[in-house]
């Protein structure tokens, strides 16, 4: 649309600085950031307390060695000392920048194996969503709430509605209760997939043939977005992630209805749906063989 | 000096051969050499407008010229491939591996030079086949970690796949070929009184290199062969349908993968301290700590591999190990790091384009490397995985750092090479305008990874749209300082001043400086005394 919008960017850049470090925001990445979504959930708050103190220590590294090195191009160059020294030995030193880091390892290392294991798997959880990814949308089901399972898919730039955020707007949304322990099991139809939900602090691969499991507790409702994360082929940035999260009742509430709109009529489509999906990828390259390389038809066929 | 060369048995006579087939049959480690460093000036130009192209399309968001999303993977992926084995490798061991190891080394030539002849035309065959691939089917869209079961033959049908897996077999049999000759020269063939703890270190950061090689590329020949099965001849190595597994290709990749980073960077440590010492005028601090934090990279660089992979679903004490070993990397990191500068602690030094590339290659190391080890621990990787600051991560650490030694490497011995200087002023003009691109272009990326923007998509939500745009102009300015660069390469090659034996002094001391420049076709032809090792303790 307007493609000089970026001229006036150092004003919506100072803005958003501004309004980011005054105040919370909705969820979704916002122009110009610089940092990390806010957090919704406690995984997420421990990867940023934890990533503000892993980036301290590196600037300091940083800053330790450009702190050298400008000391080292104003006194050592060769016009300010003309006559090299010969030193090339100094125990001490060596065993000191041996040392140190190691102990700068150590003060990492324990926070670090704190959060690992802290996020590995939900202790007590309420509720589970089971999540299969694609070629290219994800499917969602509710074992807990009578079993209903949709598909979200990504809704097309013609179709938003105002105010919808481009690529990452979905037609069906997950639909989750705040302050739950959930555990989220993943899977895939296809190929490898990752569900990714940056303020929520989860990205987990999804692996056809293995079940993988995260979790989640938000502690606020709102809206998140995410995006697949895994490089899955043709439409691999067009699967978008949307979840609402809501109070209790209003997701007991929900559940009810979906468990009608997306009840199981007949047995599930899905093996319908995974042949078309590979017909389409199929399609897809042979139209594309055929309009780039028509030479290269005689070697494939 | 000249008697050196006509000492040959047909007196007078070094059998020079002559038009095309000097260089189609070459067997002497110089011209070979110079074949590799061609070969990757070629694909670094192919590579080169590949991620070109990748950035012109995400300057701004929506759809800007590639609407055949097909086509953005397979940029992605060549692009990857291209670099790696195409651009990187043979410039760093083929190429300048080729040329030093043997002068300084003070042999002939290497141990094979047969051998030597069919690595390059392996590697040439090699980059037929992946540009073949690009034109095939719609190419390779898997990225270059080629994960299945996309690249298996119900996801990628087409014969594109094949071809690349052919070319990385073809590019792994060249790596083996000139990692024995490498260390069959290296181990046999140094003049007398060289004893390996009187070798220079790029001969050191040359040995491991092609002992990373010889034991990471048959695990990678392996996973390939494996995958060209199940997609050609139905075996299921890597399909749950039939017991396999698609995390098991992705350890057999990374098993190979990882060690082929320090494959990469090995070599530049090595150019890096033998430009630092020349230019500070100072022997190297710390040699055999040196020497032997490169053997400690290299060592450890094969047991952490699975860092590539905390999002797969290992259990959680798998992680924890990978965490633990992989920060190990960093303390013989920082023991080069910091003996690099203590090196020109001290000294007097001439900053010439080398050094100031050198310089530059410190810094930007040390920018990447603390981001690894903000990514080696897998509780924050989560937040980090696939996203772009991945990407602005490994490309400090590669095509910043890794480049810029090939960059110093080019304008340090490109004297000794061909005879002829390079312009100062126009290298210090390059050196600066690709120091400012490559900064402007990926430090911005940390910030996308941060808000969450996955990598090797062809679109990314609007949010997305600032940074972006200030990446891409960060790659027109690289690529600005690109093209002077081939530019300095075409005026140094056909104009510039003739260079002296030794054009840097007395900082200069290993033995490529003591013979002529040009370097002749045929060097060491009397084996240089190194003297007793004693003595000189």
């Amino acid at each position: 649309m307007n493609r000089y919008r970026w001229i006036g960017s150092p004003l919506i850049f100072l803005s958003t600085w501004l309004a980011a470090s005054t105040g919370a925001l909705a969820a979704g990445p916002k122009p110009w950031q610089m940092n990390f979504q806010e957090a919704a959930t406690p995984v997420m708050e421990d990867i940023i307390s934890f990533h503000n103190l892993l980036l301290v220590i590196e600037i300091l590294i940083v800053l330790f060695v450009l702190g050298l090195m400008l000391v080292i191009i104003i006194k050592f160059n060769s016009k300010a000392n003309p006559v090299p020294s010969k030193t090339t030995h100094n125990t001490l030193l060596e065993v000191i920048w041996t040392v140190v880091p190691i102990a700068i390892l150590m003060v990492i290392a324990v926070p670090s194996m704190k959060l690992l294991f802290f996020m590995d798997k939900a202790k007590n959880p309420e509720l589970t969503l089971k999540i299969t990814g694609n070629q290219w949308f994800w499917s969602y089901q509710y074992p807990d709430n009578g079993d209903f399972e949709f598909d979200s898919n990504i809704v097309a730039e013609e179709d938003l509605e105002k105010g919808g955020k481009r690529l990452l707007e979905v037609d069906e949304r997950v639909v989750l209760p705040v302050n739950t322990e959930i555990r989220l099991l993943m899977t895939s139809n296809d190929v490898i997939h990752n569900w990714a939900m940056p303020s929520f602090g989860v990205k987990m691969d999804t692996v056809p043939g293995r079940t993988n499991e995260s979790w989640i507790k938000v502690t606020r409702t709102g809206t998140f977005y995410g995006q697949c994360s895994e490089l899955c082929g043709v439409n691999h940035g067009f699967m978008p992630i949307r979840v609402d999260v809501v109070s209790k009742a209003e997701f007991a509430k929900w559940a009810a209805a979906s468990k009608v709109k997306h009840a199981r009529i007949e047995t599930p489509p899905k093996t319908a749906d995974h042949a078309t999906a590979r017909a389409t990828v199929k399609a897809i390259q042979l139209v594309q063989t055929a309009v780039r390389t028509p030479g290269a038809q005689i070697l494939k066929r | 000096m000249s008697d050196t060369a006509h000492a040959g048995t047909d007196g007078g006579h070094d059998h020079t051969p002559r038009g095309w087939k000097r260089w189609a049959y070459s067997t002497n480690h110089k011209d070979i050499g110079t074949l590799y460093l061609a070969l990757a000036v070629l694909a670094a130009i192919v590579g080169g407008s590949m991620s070109a192209l990748i950035r012109l399309e995400l300057t701004e968001h929506g759809i800007q010229f590639i609407d055949d999303f097909q086509f953005y993977n397979m940029l992605v992926t060549a692009h990857g491939f291209v670099m790696v084995f195409f651009v990187v490798m043979p410039a760093l061991i083929g190429g300048f591996g080729n040329w030093f190891v043997p002068l300084m080394i003070g042999t002939p030539d290497m141990a094979f030079p047969r051998m030597n002849n069919v690595s390059f035309w392996l590697l040439a065959a090699a980059l037929v086949l992946l540009v073949a691939s690009t034109f095939i089917a719609g190419g390779v869209g898997t990225g270059w970690t080629v994960y299945p079961p996309l690249s298996n033959a119900d996801f990628h049908p087409g014969m594109a796949v094949d071809f690349g897996i052919l070319s990385l077999h073809l590019a792994g049999a060249s790596s083996i070929l000139g990692a024995i000759n490498l260390i069959t020269t290296i181990l046999n063939m140094r003049a007398p009184g060289m004893t390996l703890h009187r070798m220079p270190l790029f001969v050191w950061s040359m040995l491991i290199t092609a002992f990373l090689l010889l034991m990471a590329i048959p695990v990678l020949a392996g996973a390939l062969t494996m995958l060209l099965t199940d997609r050609n001849f139905g075996t299921t190595f890597f399909s749950p349908e039939g017991g396999g597994d698609p995390i098991f290709w992705q350890h057999l990749f990374w098993f190979f993968g990882h060690p082929e980073v320090y494959i990469m960077v090995l070599p530049a440590f090595g150019i890096i301290s033998h430009i630092i010492s020349t230019f500070s005028k100072k022997p190297i601090f710390g040699y055999l700590g040196m020497a032997y934090a490169m053997l400690a990279i290299g060592f450890v660089g094969f047991i952490v591999w699975a860092h590539h992979m905390y999002t797969v679903g290992f259990n959680v004490e798998t992680r924890s190990y990978f965490v633990i070993a992989t920060m190990v990397i960093a303390v013989p990191t920082g023991v080069k790091i910091f003996s690099w500068l203590a090196t020109m602690w001290g000294g007097s030094i001439d900053f010439k384009t080398p050094m100031l590339y050198a310089m530059g290659f410190i810094f930007l190391f040390v920018a990447g490397g603390v981001t690894g080890i903000t990514l080696a621990n897998a509780g924050v990787d989560q937040a980090f995985h696939d996203t772009y600051f991945v990407v602005a991560h490994f490309h400090y650490v590669l095509s910043v750092a890794t480049v810029f030694a090939i960059y110093a490497g080019i304008y340090y011995w490109i004297g000794k090479m061909s005879g002829r200087q390079y312009s100062e002023i126009a290298g210090r003009w390059q050196f600066w305008i690709t120091f400012v691109g490559v900064n402007v272009l990926f430090f911005p990326q940390h910030f996308l990874g941060m808000a969450g923007m996955p990598r090797r998509i062809p679109d990314y939500p609007d949010a997305y749209a600032g940074w972006n745009m200030v990446s891409s102009i960060g790659a027109v300015i690289t690529m600005v300082g690109a093209f002077l660069f081939l530019w300095i390469l075409f005026r140094t090659l056909t104009a510039g001043a003739p260079a002296k034996d030794n054009p840097w002094g007395e900082g200069a001391t290993t033995l490529e400086w003591t013979v002529p420049s040009p370097a002749p076709f045929h060097t060491h032809e009397e084996l240089p005394d190194m003297g007793d090792p004693k003595a000189a303790e």
